[in-house]
């Protein structure tokens, strides 16, 4: 039987193919949840987290 | 432990309690069977060793292992009934032990390493100073200089904020009882493995990961409770929203876990003594470590130290965060993009090809989400740079950020081929590694336990700003001198290696070449000699804080802004 699970096969097949544009896609996500303008007040709050003590 | 009586622990006997039969938990009984078992184990290895040093390390973890037991009694007789309360009146109870500890033992081995390093970069320039001694050759400090600089002085800042700043920001007490007492004590007894072990010969020489295969089962151990800790923290959260801090920080602990699974796989030659044999073989080897080796850099370096800035920085100036946004995406590209940058620590070897231009690009990507963090970091000051002026904790903190902006900078561009073709193996890489870890993460560090000390003891300050101006300025001296030395001594090394006559011969033999380093490496030891007094100075500072609090005499009260 012809050895599947090769350093090569996994880096030439999986790699290229599949995990970079899901990597891209998360990340665009991301971006998308982090200017989405619905969330702005939330962060704002969050970003003076550390000021509100107690 | 009658010496550390008030200064790590809270007498809480005086509170009023309510009557309840006093029993031990299932925690502390099962860990003192656990570490009585222990105890004898070790005893049992002390005994059976193959190797000196391994007999050395098993008694002494015969011995921790009783004086473990002994604490865990010795606290459940001197604690009231109840277990501390996770809040009181409505507020969080913080849990401030441990942070109190590590910090302490931070500056211990912080004053350590800087000094290992002085007297290594002392060897170098005077290489007799070694007078001869196995124990204190180049080859045996300098894993002892890095080790303590990184993991002892590097980690337990890290452990001490991050325990801090988990609870702060969601508003809730310290998950566990004697777990993160477990975490700082078992931590710091790691580092003594590691550091006697390479004193003593023994080592699995791989750059960062030198400790042999039974300290790592033991950081292993460690590390898990850490991320449970604080993972149990977070759950208990009253605050909805996970502070971007706490990512940085879960993204330190979680990928330091998997690196070091990922690189210290070995097979010890007998459970009896210190040898091991690592699992990988040629350049898998070199690969997984070179993995491992940026990733730590990545993400216990950086990582750990931007959630420092993130939380301290807006703190100590009152500003809130200039960009969360920015932060979320600084975030995220760099958990993206680091993991792919270690081969450019092995270009032009035998590793392929195409992963060398892979972990070049990668590392040349990088450069957006740093400059994203420096800039969000530095414009966090918008509105308060006046502050900058007559605070000089402040200052360390933002000038650690410039140095952070300066240094990855710098590395990128000694990813790329071409360039890594003159800087590789010269002292320019030593110049790039300090200018990191003496202005960013050594700036940050400080900066953050000048915050820390007064806050966790309760002081209402530092004792005195004076002395952290003082520490500012002669530390900047040392750093100054020490990278622009090695930025001249690297280049020129490089350059003398190249050189080439018109017959084709090499122009220079080796030992010229290091002759010509002799003046820089002297100016290299000014530089850490500046910084370790800096630090002295910082120590001194932080114990008086602890021990008086603030000075009577401040500045002036209201400085008015300038028109």
């Amino acid at each position: 039987m012809k050895a599947i699970l090769t350093l090569d096969n996994l880096a030439s097949g999986l790699v290229t193919t599949i995990w970079t544009p899901v990597f891209v896609a998360i990340f665009l996500a991301i971006v998308a949840y982090a200017f989405w303008p619905r969330n702005k007040a939330a962060f704002d709050e969050a970003a003076r987290l550390p000021l509100r003590e107690e | 432990m009658w010496f550390l009586d008030g200064v790590f622990f809270q007498r809480e006997s005086a509170m009023p309690q309510p009557s309840i039969s006093k029993t031990m938990t299932t925690s502390e009984s099962g860990l003192a069977f656990i570490f009585a078992v222990a105890a004898f184990l070790c005893l049992i290895a002390s005994a059976k060793a193959l190797d000196a040093p391994f007999a050395f390390h098993a008694g002494l973890s015969a011995a921790a292992s009783l004086a473990a037991v002994f604490f865990i009694i010795n606290r459940y007789y001197d604690r009231p009934a109840a277990l501390p309360p996770a809040e009181i009146n409505g507020r969080p109870n913080y849990n401030m032990g441990p942070i109190k500890f590590s910090s302490f033992m931070a500056m211990f081995w912080g004053i350590a390493g800087f000094l290992v390093g002085l007297i290594i970069a002392s060897q170098l320039a005077w290489p007799a100073l070694n007078f001869d001694l196995q124990w204190i050759q180049f080859g045996r400090l300098r894993p002892l200089h890095t080790s303590a600089v990184i993991f002892a002085f590097g980690g337990n800042v890290l452990i001490a904020t991050s325990f801090y700043v988990v609870q702060k920001s969601c508003r809730a007490r310290l998950a566990g009882d004697l777990a993160p007492w477990f975490v700082v004590l078992g931590y710091n007894y790691f580092i003594l493995i590691a550091g006697t072990g390479y004193l003593l010969g023994v080592t699995q020489s791989k750059e960062y990961a030198e400790p042999e295969w039974y300290a790592d089962l033991w950081l292993t151990i460690v590390w898990v409770t850490y991320l449970l800790v604080f993972l149990g923290t977070i759950l208990k959260r009253k605050e909805p929203h996970i502070f971007v801090a706490n990512w940085f920080y879960l993204a330190f602990i979680v990928t330091i876990a998997v690196l070091h699974l990922g690189n210290n796989p070995a097979l010890p030659v007998s459970i009896f003594g210190s040898k091991s044999y690592i699992a990988w073989g040629g350049i898998q080897d070199a690969m997984f470590q070179w993995w491992y080796g940026h990733n730590a850099v990545g993400f216990f370096l950086t990582a750990g130290f931007l959630a420092i800035m993130y939380y301290f920085i807006p703190k100590r100036a009152e500003r809130p965060i200039y960009s969360y946004r920015l932060s979320i995406i600084h975030f995220w590209a760099l958990i993206f993009l680091y993991i792919w940058a270690g081969p450019h620590h092995l270009h032009y070897t035998a590793l392929p090809d195409w992963t060398q231009t892979l972990g070049m690009t990668f590392s040349i990507m990088l450069w957006m989400p740093s400059w994203g963090g420096m800039i969000n970091g530095l414009m966090t000051l918008s509105g308060a740079w006046d502050k900058l002026r007559t605070d000089p904790v402040l200052r360390m903190l933002v000038v650690s950020v410039a140095f952070y902006g300066m240094s990855t900078f710098e590395g990128p561009m000694m990813s790329i081929k071409v360039v890594n073709s003159l800087s590789h193996y010269t002292d320019w890489t030593i110049g790039h590694v300090h200018s990191g870890a003496l202005g960013w993460v050594g700036f940050v560090s400080f900066g953050a336990l000048y915050c820390l000390v007064p806050w966790a003891w309760n002081r209402k300050g530092l004792y005195s700003l004076k002395l952290v101006n003082w520490h500012f300025w002669i530390a900047t001296l040392g750093i100054v001198l020490y990278i622009s030395a090695m930025w001249v001594s690297g280049i020129l090394q490089g350059l003398m290696w190249r050189a080439y006559t018109s017959l084709g011969f090499l122009e220079y033999s080796f030992i010229e070449t290091v002759e010509a380093m002799h003046p820089f490496y002297v100016i290299r030891a000014a530089g850490g000699a500046l910084f370790l007094i800096g630090a002295l100075i910082m120590a001194y500072n932080l114990w008086m804080t602890v021990r008086v609090g603030e000075q009577e005499v401040q500045m002036p009260v209201a400085l008015q802004p300038a028109e």
